[in-house]
């Protein structure tokens, strides 16, 4: 098993910790990682973005130009990264904040409103990543929803941990989306 | 017989290199004598500038490092901050401190470094062949001034004393000179302190002591006292610029 | 001890703690701040110091100041900071005094960018300060072997008493990959060093000092370090050689750009492509022997950096002009892709260069 993802969006759309979970996740489960954030002010296209790859053997560059999945959070994201997808690869679109659709045509494609749903379900718009992310986990299985959920200890701030329940949900209900596409 | 006089244990046998009537070894006995004094030979660090003095660790019977230029305050907090417990001094000329040093000596002065800083102000860069120092007074002529520093082009000198005692990190300034003997006696008192500042952790201490260059200046050692006296001291004011007492208000 | 998930910067940090370095010295500059971060948090957790310095040229000074007095200390920056660090390098190689930098490189010249950047092999492997001495220089391509190169490095630096650079990028100080740390060293346990200045109670005064004003001298002098240096060219190289035994084309590059290169012959290997890769671990000494080695049955070799082509003047020396040399770089902050780089081994494999 080799997973490339590409992560992005708007700077505090929680793209890096989705990120950072992924990994966290697949180092719990043995599998190698690694995880390359942009950094900087970000010039091109307003984005910020990160590369997260989970494998069975040795990582041998952290650095994506195709990945196999896409997870975009915002539209410039879209604009920028749709073109190096893999051909058969997933994109999965927050179409809550991207109001157009993919050019690509040879990709298997996923629209969640994550922004309205984590409104609607959860009255927090800041779990919309983790809506993403649950659907990425429940499609690809590059880890487990369980090693997702151990990871937000990790990854969330002790002071924040009261937000794993919440978070897990919106993860679960990501999940649940992407079972029933 | 008795012994009246002798070198200071602090004081290596050699020979120095320095001009004769540049007072160079005036200033280096004092803090000698000092350290002898305070009995902590054995337990000072000093750190030699580059420039005149560039030989000082020949001369001081003690643990030294040579500095690059300008840097003997930063070499003196790396030596500090992993011996807190030692004395640890910087021996520096004016265009070591004033020019190219400007920024480690107001740093380590703002940061509060337990140091002492000996400051040697002859108005002149002596080593490389009496150019114009940040010090050399507005008339006074030097290699690259040949006209004497005009003011328009070249600016004014610094008066580095009063530029650090308006920094809350230092604990002791003073302007001290050496060209008699009751001003050698008040300078000695003076780098005594500065020292005993530091054993006593209260901050940043520097001592400038105006001294001269005949040899740059052109005169004989005598008349270069003078000049000292007549042309350096107004613009230079001697004096305690800042002592504890003043930090703890 | 269990694996974490760690940023490069960061585990550097911890792995110099785990060395034994109590001391850090240095100005704050992208892609390497978090280095500095997590150090001035860490360091007094274990009796240790860290100064933010008032700028890189006080920070190197610092260290030899520190380094003269016996500790083990380093510092971090990355590129325009590292030129501003090159006077006091060359005073510490000069006085002997072993310290570790660490260079997060970015794009130059100048003030250039902050994305990763590999143009500073010349100034690390070269010289970059004045006057003939070497720096040794290590580099790694992953943040375990950076943690792993972290403790050698202070030891080497004490063994040859000689500075030591890390030589990183702005990628490696970024990404987070699973790390593992040896035990903490406790700086006590480290043989006294004989030539530090703490004070001369009842010994001989001790002199830090890189001047030689007698020529003869200082000949003397420079023929001992060079010594030193023969020393490490015959002792300490380090490299890493993959699938290169029946190469025809072996790629070598180091640091992130060996990570690319090595997915691109991954690539090559799966399309049939008889490609290698080489990695130079250290950069000064030049795995002279290694290299030959690897390239023994290669017909080509292909160097792959991020800047126009400093390290393949090396490569094509070291393989004493035998084999063709090609050279792919890319600058600017800008990054090889592993699609651009198998392409370039393919258009070698198939001729289309001679």
């Amino acid at each position: 098993m080799l997973q490339e993802i590409i992560l992005a969006g708007f700077g505090g759309q929680g793209v890096m910790s989705m990120g950072q979970l992924l990994a966290y996740a697949g180092m719990e489960e043995d599998k190698q990682v690694s995880w390359i954030p942009s950094y900087g002010p970000e010039m091109r296209g307003g984005t910020a973005n990160c590369s997260v790859t989970i494998s069975d053997v040795s990582v041998s560059s952290p650095l994506i130009s195709e990945p196999d999945t896409l997870i975009v959070l915002n539209r410039p994201s879209l604009e920028k990264f749709e073109q190096d997808i893999k051909p058969g690869g997933l994109l999965l679109i927050n179409s809550s904040l991207v109001d157009r659709d993919p050019l690509r045509k040879d990709l298997r494609i996923l629209k969640i409103p994550a922004d309205d749903l984590a409104n609607e379900k959860f009255g927090n718009t800041r779990v919309a990543n983790m809506i993403l992310l649950g659907a990425f986990v429940a499609i690809t299985k590059a880890v487990s929803l369980d090693s997702v959920v151990g990871a937000l200890k990790k990854v969330l701030p002790e002071y924040r941990h009261n937000l794993i329940p919440l978070n897990r949900q919106a993860l679960e209900l990501g999940a649940e989306l992407a079972s029933g596409a | 017989m008795i012994t009246v006089f002798e070198r200071p244990k602090s004081l290596t046998p050699a020979k120095t290199h320095y001009c004769p009537g540049c007072t160079h070894g005036i200033i280096h006995r004092l803090v000698a004598e000092v350290i002898d004094e305070l009995d902590v030979r054995e337990d000072t660090i000093g750190i030699a500038p580059v420039g005149c003095s560039v030989l000082a660790y020949n001369y001081f019977n003690l643990d030294m490092q040579e500095a690059a230029h300008g840097r003997a305050p930063a070499v003196a907090t790396g030596i500090k901050r992993v011996h807190p417990d030692k004395v640890v001094f910087t021996y520096q000329g004016d265009g070591d401190l004033a020019a190219i040093g400007t920024a480690e000596i107001i740093h380590a002065a703002a940061r509060g470094e337990k140091i002492t800083t000996i400051f040697v102000n002859n108005a002149i860069y002596g080593m490389t062949g009496g150019q114009m120092a940040p010090t050399t007074l507005v008339g006074q002529e030097a290699t690259t001034a040949p006209s004497g520093r005009n003011a328009e082009t070249q600016g004014y000198p610094v008066r580095m004393s009063e530029i650090l005692a308006t920094i809350q990190g230092t604990a002791y300034i003073a302007r001290v000179s050496v060209h008699n003997p009751q001003e050698v006696a008040k300078a000695k008192k003076a780098i005594k302190k500065a020292f005993q500042i530091q054993l006593e952790r209260k901050g940043f201490a520097l001592v400038e002591v105006l001294s001269t260059c005949p040899t740059n200046w052109g005169l004989t050692p005598l008349a270069a006292m003078k000049w000292l006296q007549e042309n350096m001291i107004p613009y230079y004011p001697l004096g305690v610029q800042k002592t504890p007492e003043e930090v703890e208000v | 001890m269990a694996k974490v998930l760690m940023k490069g910067n960061e585990a550097l940090g911890e792995a110099a703690v785990r060395a034994g370095c109590r001391f850090f010295f240095g100005y704050p500059i992208t892609p390497q701040s978090e280095l500095p971060h997590y150090l001035a948090k860490r360091l007094p957790e274990v009796g240790g110091v860290f100064l933010q310095a008032e700028s890189e040229v006080a920070a190197i000074n610092m260290v030899y100041g520190a380094s003269g007095a016996g500790a083990r200390v380093m510092t971090s920056s990355s590129s325009p900071g590292i030129s501003l660090k090159m006077e006091g390098i060359s005073y510490m190689a000069g006085a002997e005094l072993p310290c570790v930098i660490v260079n997060m490189q970015r794009g130059g010249p100048g003030l250039g960018g902050i994305q990763p950047g590999q143009a500073d092999y010349f100034q690390a492997v070269k010289g970059g300060g004045h006057g003939d001495y070497r720096l040794l220089v290590l580099a790694p391509a992953s943040i375990q072997e950076m943690v792993d190169l972290m403790g050698k490095a202070f030891e080497l630096a004490d063994k040859y008493r000689n500075p030591v650079m890390i030589l990183g990028d702005g990628i490696l100080g970024q990404m987070m990959e699973p790390v593992e740390f040896p035990e903490m060293l406790d700086p006590a346990s480290l043989p006294d060093k004989p030539y530090a200045t703490t004070g001369a109670r009842e010994r001989e005064p001790r002199i830090v000092n890189s001047l030689f004003l007698d020529p003869v001298e200082l000949e003397e002098h420079n023929l001992k370090l060079k010594e030193k240096y023969d020393h490490m060219v015959a002792e300490e190289t380090r490299a890493e050689s993959y699938f290169t035994e029946d190469s025809e084309i072996v790629l070598v590059a180091y640091g992130s750009s060996a990570r690319v290169a090595k997915a691109a012959v991954d690539q090559a290997r799966a399309q049939g492509i008889k490609a290698g890769l080489f990695r130079p671990i250290t950069l000064f000494p030049f795995p002279k022997h290694q290299i030959q080695e690897a390239c023994q049955n290669a017909k080509q070799v292909l160097t792959v950096e991020m800047s126009l082509g400093q390290m393949v003047e090396d490569v094509r020396y070291n393989l004493e002009f035998r084999i063709p040399v090609h050279f792919y770089g890319r600058v600017g902050g800008m990054v090889p892709t592993t699609r651009a780089v198998f392409d370039e081994i393919k258009r070698l494999v198939d001729g289309e260069v001679d």
